[in-house]
């Protein structure tokens, strides 16, 4: 897991790091990845590219080391990236601004397609934006002012705002469904947002009882849509299903710091990542709910991990469990630090395929073009 | 106060002159403020000048090269705390050679022997120009006609690379058949020179005295002038002679005075101790090179093994305290720094990471590097971090976050308390009370909770609604923090209860909000007015001991000793609304109230 991983100091703060998608159909893996930083007097957003098809440089030391491709002033820090499609980059900044830019194949260059100015603000200060989500055309975002904006790229208004839709900072949303998002704040709750229905209510409200620990991110099951995975201040890895009340479904010791992002991989969900103020980026492997114990099934797993089959009680271990549905309380699960140690906060991770890139305070990006899943 | 050891930079202000004008300043944490006073130089004052200048002292960690640099450093220097590592090649050239050349002599400390052995790498590192020419002549047409030619045979012998100079004069004898025999001899010679070999079991006196008789042979030869015939190939024997004159001759293709004398140390002293090395330095410094550049008397106090003095000169000679910081801490791991007490009580190593560190927290994003070395310095560490990180801008709740964690690690309570406050005051003033809440309970600051419910209860008195429910209702435990956070949760439950028409659950909790004095006397009217109705209700909700309790809350509310006013819960906190209270506190409608609920309570007791 350490092979094939090294540092490329950027000089810049990584606040964001997402792959552009690859089309579902080809089997290819991902190429270019943008950046956004952070903290700058200057900010930027940048293309990178690793493969072959990118710009190599002279000194490709490394092999697959990420080439810069084009960049492009950004106002404010990047507190979300997100791909709307292969050429249209959408991204949230610290000024309250939704940003759309457009990356040029041809020239390579970048340039500002779209800008709601101070989408997300308060009557005097500026309100940062702090979460997208897309489903292109549709872009939601929400902010620190606690609003929920709905946007179509390509048109100039807005439509539709849910105005304080939260008395706390919403940190990041995420779709259930194409009409339905969830949005987790700084109070620790998860609400749940039917745009279907007029009004400014949630349609749910879900909260750990305990402590009310500020979430920070949130990120869906790519195959079933009542699954959401949440990390928070508390470093807590919280699984969830939304129609099940009140309780997460399984709830696990992650970091020692604010988690800052998780994620599912898009196509083998037994797999999650999550990256954290702490330094490290853990990846988490579930085996799939089975009565057969997966050594026996053949092919699956080529590791055989001895843990006891039964979640150990009590003591300072936490709840284990599979994350999948199902009653099984005889899931293994299996974590990983994916970085030397040492770093300072990893501040964002995207996974795609085989291939895993993050960023960090250190002012440096990893990429690993060989994660084992 | 010191004699001054070099000329400071003079850096001028745009638009001001000095002769004219007295200038006025004060010293920032990383920069100074600089503006023109109304006084004249000539003496008596004038019209003033509007402007402020900032003048920023170091530039350098403003390049993005240097940042990766910082970065790497910052990451090695983390892993060096704990264990000791192989340094890094760094690509900046003086410091390259600064830095070679002090492992070279301090850290792998080469003995006798191999001093010279290691002196001849650390030149041919630096000396790259010599390959270069090289391959230029040997791909030229005809080598040996090639103008440089002879200078690439000499530069080799005078880096010790006798194999790339046999090499290269074998086109040269290719050349001169005639000559065939003499060429041959001094192959053979270059061929046989001796190199000391540390892991070999030849002593150093065995090394000594094959070297000398080689020596002897070689001088042989030029007695016998066979090289007489071909000027270069003399100058290459008496080089091995270590004639300096000859080495003098020379001076261009050396350079540099230190190459000169690790030139010829190898073909005079090759056994040369280190502590020998300085008296070697000197006399060349002092007769043949002058001292010019900076660089030069560092590298100069190196070879005298003045540790201090290396630090001292590269403190003034850099203008960024990364290169010296950085070093004096290599150095103070393999225990080579005696401590060097500065007057105010803090080490050397301390000193100038402290500085270091100082700087990048001047920077608007290099700071977090700055917290690791800060960590790292024992006696001042602390201090500077906790004065310094109260400074850091904080835009975004992110930023802040990050500035807490790090505090919070630290177990430096005051600053995260204070930062909390900052962040919640702002949210608050922006009105978002949930952010504001989020804060308090971070920073377990009870007090602004209280403000905090303060402002819910006042919007609730001046709407008669609540605002923010979805917050007020999942308080959770966050409700323990502050006994008016509690009371405005329960309040609200109240409210819930009442709506759901659990009329005597609804009844006790509010009797209970009182009686255990939960609930600040302000509010005392607004709960007994919330109590009419259910005293209204057809069935009898309060039972005799509860409506016993509530006349003696309106008792407590109404004799003198503990008349609500309005602001009295707030000036208690020193805050004062921005709106009065509602009317329902107004001593008029007061007594009206009291009226009222007397009557009720008197017929529910006639009933009950």
């Amino acid at each position: 897991m350490m092979e094939g991983i090294n540092a490329k100091y950027v000089s810049q703060k990584i606040s964001k790091t997402r792959w552009r998608p690859v089309s579902s159909s080809s089997l290819q893996q991902p190429d270019i990845f943008a950046t956004g930083s952070w903290d700058n007097e200057d900010n930027k957003i940048s293309i990178w590219s690793i493969g072959e098809n990118g710009i190599s440089g002279l000194d490709n030391e490394f092999e697959g080391d990420p080439q810069l491709v084009c960049e492009h002033k950004h106002n404010g820090d990047v507190l979300d990236l997100q791909f709307l499609d292969q050429d249209r980059i959408v991204t949230a900044s610290s000024t309250g601004a939704v940003i759309i830019f457009r990356h040029h194949h041809n020239s390579q260059t970048l340039s500002v397609s779209q800008l709601w100015e101070r989408a997300h603000h308060y009557p005097c200060d500026n309100a940062p934006c702090t979460g997208i989500v897309c489903n292109s055309p549709e872009i939601v975002t929400v902010g620190e002012d606690g609003r929920i904006i709905l946007f179509r790229a390509d048109q100039e208004g807005v439509l539709r705002t849910i105005e304080n839709a939260d008395s706390s900072t919403i940190h990041d949303v995420t779709f259930l469904r194409t009409t339905e998002i969830l949005t987790v704040n700084s109070i620790g709750q998860l609400k749940i947002w039917d745009f279907r229905q007029q009004g400014n209510e949630p349609s749910q409200i879900l909260s750990l009882t305990g402590d009310r620990v500020p979430l920070h991110c949130v990120d869906r099951h790519p195959n079933q849509q009542h699954i959401v995975a949440t990390g928070g201040q508390d470093g807590m890895l919280c699984i969830w299903d939304v129609r099940q009340g009140n309780m997460p479904f399984s709830l696990m010791e992650a970091h020692s710091a604010e988690m800052w992002e998780v994620h599912f991989h898009p196509s083998n969900p037994d797999h999650l990542f999550s990256c954290s103020e702490d330094g490290s980026l853990l990846h988490w492997e579930t085996s799939s709910n089975s009565d057969t114990p997966s050594f026996l099934q053949g092919g699956r797993n080529t590791s055989i991990v001895s843990r006891s089959a039964i979640a150990p009680a009590g003591g300072n271990q936490s709840l284990i469990s599979s994350w999948l549905t199902g009653d099984s309380s005889k899931g293994r699960l299996e974590t990983t630090h994916m970085l030397p140690s040492q770093t300072l906060s990893v501040n964002s991770l995207d996974v795609l395929g085989q291939c895993l890139v993050c960023g960090t305070d250190g002012e440096a990006i990893y990429v690993n073009r060989r994660v084992p899943i | 106060m010191e004699e001054v050891d070099v000329e400071p930079t003079t850096t001028p202000i745009p638009g001001f002159d000095s002769n004219q004008k007295h200038l006025g300043f004060v010293w920032g944490p990383g920069d100074i403020l600089v503006y023109e006073t109304i006084y004249k130089a000539s003496g008596g004052s004038a019209g003033g000048c509007p402007f402020v200048h900032e003048v920023r002292k170091d530039e350098d960690i403003y390049s993005p090269i240097l940042r990766k640099l910082f970065n790497e450093s910052h990451h090695i220097f983390v892993g060096l705390q704990r264990i000791r590592e192989d340094l890094p090649m760094y690509h900046v050239s003086s410091l390259e050679l600064i830095w070679n050349l002090c492992e070279v002599l301090f850290i792998d400390a080469a003995p006798a022997g191999s001093l010279v052995l290691h002196l001849l790498d650390w030149v041919r590192l630096h000396k790259a120009d010599v390959d270069e020419k090289a391959r230029e002549v040997l791909a030229s047409e005809s080598p040996a006609e090639h103008q440089a030619y002879w200078d690439v045979v000499i530069s080799y012998v005078l880096q010790g690379r006798m194999d790339e100079a046999r090499q290269v004069l074998v086109k040269q004898a290719a050349l001169q058949p005639a000559a065939r025999v003499m060429f041959k001899l001094l192959d053979n010679l270059l061929m046989k020179m001796p190199i000391f070999n540390p892991g070999e079991t030849q002593t150093l006196t065995e090394f000594d005295v094959k070297w000398r008789h080689w020596r002897e042979e070689v001088d042989h030869c030029l007695q016998d002038q066979s090289f007489a015939s071909n000027r270069h190939l003399e100058d290459i024997c008496k080089i091995l002679v270590g004639d300096e004159d000859v080495l003098l001759e020379y001076k261009e293709l050396l350079s540099t005075w230190y190459h000169f004398l690790v030139t010829r140390l190898l073909f005079s002293h090759p056994t040369v101790k280190p502590t020998e090395l300085h008296y070697y330095a000197q006399v060349l410094t002092t007769t043949l090179y002058m001292i010019q550049k900076p660089l030069d008397s560092i590298l100069l106090a190196a070879f005298e093994f003045d540790i201090h003095q290396v630090i001292k000169d590269c403190s003034i000679a850099l203008n960024n305290w990364w290169f010296v910081g950085h070093l004096t801490d290599l150095l103070d791991h393999c225990k080579l720094l005696q401590s060097h007490n500065l007057h105010f009580g803090s080490n050397l190593r301390e000193f100038l990471l402290l500085e270091y560190a100082s700087g990048l927290f001047t920077h608007h994003s290099l700071w977090q590097l700055a917290v690791d070395y800060f960590d790292h310095c024992p006696e001042f560490g602390r201090v500077y971090l906790e004065l310094q990180i109260e400074r850091v801008p904080l835009d975004t709740e992110r930023k802040a976050l990050k500035v807490i964690r790090i505090c919070e690690q630290r177990q430096m309570t005051e600053q995260v308390r204070s930062i909390c406050k900052i962040m919640a005051k702002k949210a608050l003033r922006n009105n978002r009370l949930g952010s504001a809440l989020s804060w308090s309970i971070r920073a377990k600051d009870a007090a602004f909770a209280t403000l905090i419910s303060e402002r819910f209860l006042q919007d609730y008195c001046a709407k008669g609604t609540f605002s923010d429910l979805d917050l007020i209702d999942n308080l959770g435990p966050a409700m323990l923090l502050s006994d008016r956070l509690t009371f405005l949760g329960k309040y609200r439950e109240f409210h819930r209860l009442y709506g759901e028409k659990r009329f005597s659950d609804a009844a006790k909790l509010l009797l209970s909000l009182m009686t255990a004095k939960i609930a600040p006397h302000s509010f005392w009217m607004t709960l007994l007015t919330d109590a009419l109705p259910l005293l209204e209700q057809k069935e009898v909700i309060f039972s005799a001991d509860q409506t016993h309790e509530l006349m003696f809350c309106l008792e407590e509310l109404t004799s003198g000793k503990s008349v609500p006013t309005p602001d009295r819960p707030m000036q208690v906190l020193g805050y004062t609304p921005p709106y009065p209270l509602s009317n329902v506190c107004f001593p008029f409608n007061l007594l009206i109230h009291c009226f009222i609920i007397c009557s009720n309570l008197y017929s529910c007791l006639a009933r009950g």
